[in-house]
């Protein structure tokens, strides 16, 4: 999609992705390079964009304006096609086969809501319209429509915050009590949860290259968190993980 | 942010939460919340703000949350300075994209 709106509208509009992963390039590296991006991609190691700017989960999109202001603050969107390194592109297939196969649709409730098309022509619509364009909101429409935050979830990043730094410092016991606190405290909070799902599951099964997408426990593991990605993904009606807001 | 005292002084402040501290209050873009005067209190600050302050008791580490006060993530629709890096550990200010529109995509490898 980038290099279709630079066509149309010159440098007048950037894409920017951030990985927001506390393991930064390590995790992120063979990713960004499977897709070659030309627009900036950057690292959040410390996941400042969900205190920053409210983001709840992946993909989150954010636009601002060329004097920096937030025209849709923090929501479910893309920008594009997910682009996969070849391994992981397999493995998906195959899971995808493998349900369809058995009769089920897991992502069923994952993919309802926010709806990936209809959002990739809003955002032609601003690149094309600016501020007169529908989707753009005011500046305090824009703060109204940011993620809700009060005493919990401020809490809960708090408690994310003191995780991750236990985390790096290899105290696991104890970065997995805060997020504990975290996942209870802001149960919508899904990057909180998935990051601290990934780095346990991806410990328990030794790294590899699949262990980040393993968020949840092994037969016989001792999981460390009191949800999982399956479980709580399941008990979500349709459109609840990627709410619809356009 | 992170800070091993909650005797943070303004400029700790300031660099670990975005707001400044000025005569009218903790500002940030156009917004400024009024903090009473007097010498600059960090934990009443943080209290004015809706910051949470969490504590690990056994590292003696303290983390100040977001602010929260009017409800919301965002305090204002002005874009938080946020810092952060590329592939080669380049440090990229996301207000360096002023001057075009920007559609910042979150993602990560999980």
């Amino acid at each position: 999609m980038r290099s279709e709106l630079r066509a149309e509208h010159g440098d007048t509009i950037e894409i920017i992705t951030v990985s927001v992963e506390t393991d930064g390039a390590d995790a992120s590296r063979e990713f960004i390079e499977a897709a070659a991006p030309e627009h900036p991609s950057l690292l959040d190691r410390h996941h400042q964009l969900e205190r920053r700017f409210g983001v709840v989960n992946i993909p989150n999109v954010v636009w601002s304006d060329e004097a920096g202001m937030v025209v849709r603050p923090a929501e479910a969107g893309w920008a594009g096609p997910a682009e996969y390194p070849e391994w992981l592109a397999t493995i998906m297939e195959e899971r995808a086969r493998e349900a369809e196969a058995a009769g089920k649709d897991p992502m069923a409730a994952l993919q309802a809501g926010q709806d990936r098309d209809t959002y990739a022509d809003a955002i032609r619509d601003w690149a094309a319209k600016g501020p007169e364009s529908e989707f753009a909101l005011s500046p305090d429409a824009a703060v109204a429509a940011s993620q809700p935050r009060g005493d919990d979830q401020s809490a809960a990043a708090a408690h994310f915050e003191l995780g991750q730094q236990l985390w790096r410092d290899g105290d696991r016991e104890g970065a997995f009590a805060h997020w504990r606190e975290t996942h209870r405290l802001a149960p919508d909070a899904w990057t909180y949860k998935r990051q601290a799902w990934s780095l346990g599951g991806n410990e328990a099964r030794g790294g590899g290259d699949f262990g980040r997408f393993v968020q949840f426990p092994g037969p016989d593991q001792d999981w460390p968190f009191d949800g999982d990605f399956n479980t709580d993904t399941g008990a979500l009606a349709p459109g609840e993980y990627y709410p619809k807001t356009l | 942010m992170l800070t091993e005292t909650l005797d943070i002084d303004v400029a700790a402040f300031e660099a670990g939460t975005g707001w400044e501290i000025k005569p009218e209050g903790a500002c940030k873009g156009e917004v400024c919340v009024p903090l009473g005067g007097g010498d600059f209190d960090p934990v009443a600050t943080a209290e004015r703000l809706g910051m949470a302050i969490v504590r690990d008791e056994q590292r003696g580490l303290f983390a100040l949350g977001p602010e929260s006060f009017n409800g919301r993530a965002l305090p204002t629709a002005e874009a938080p300075e946020v810092v952060l890096e590329d592939l080669a550990g380049r440090e990229v200010r996301l207000s360096s994209f002023r001057g075009t529109k920007v559609v910042l995509v979150a993602w990560a490898p999980y």
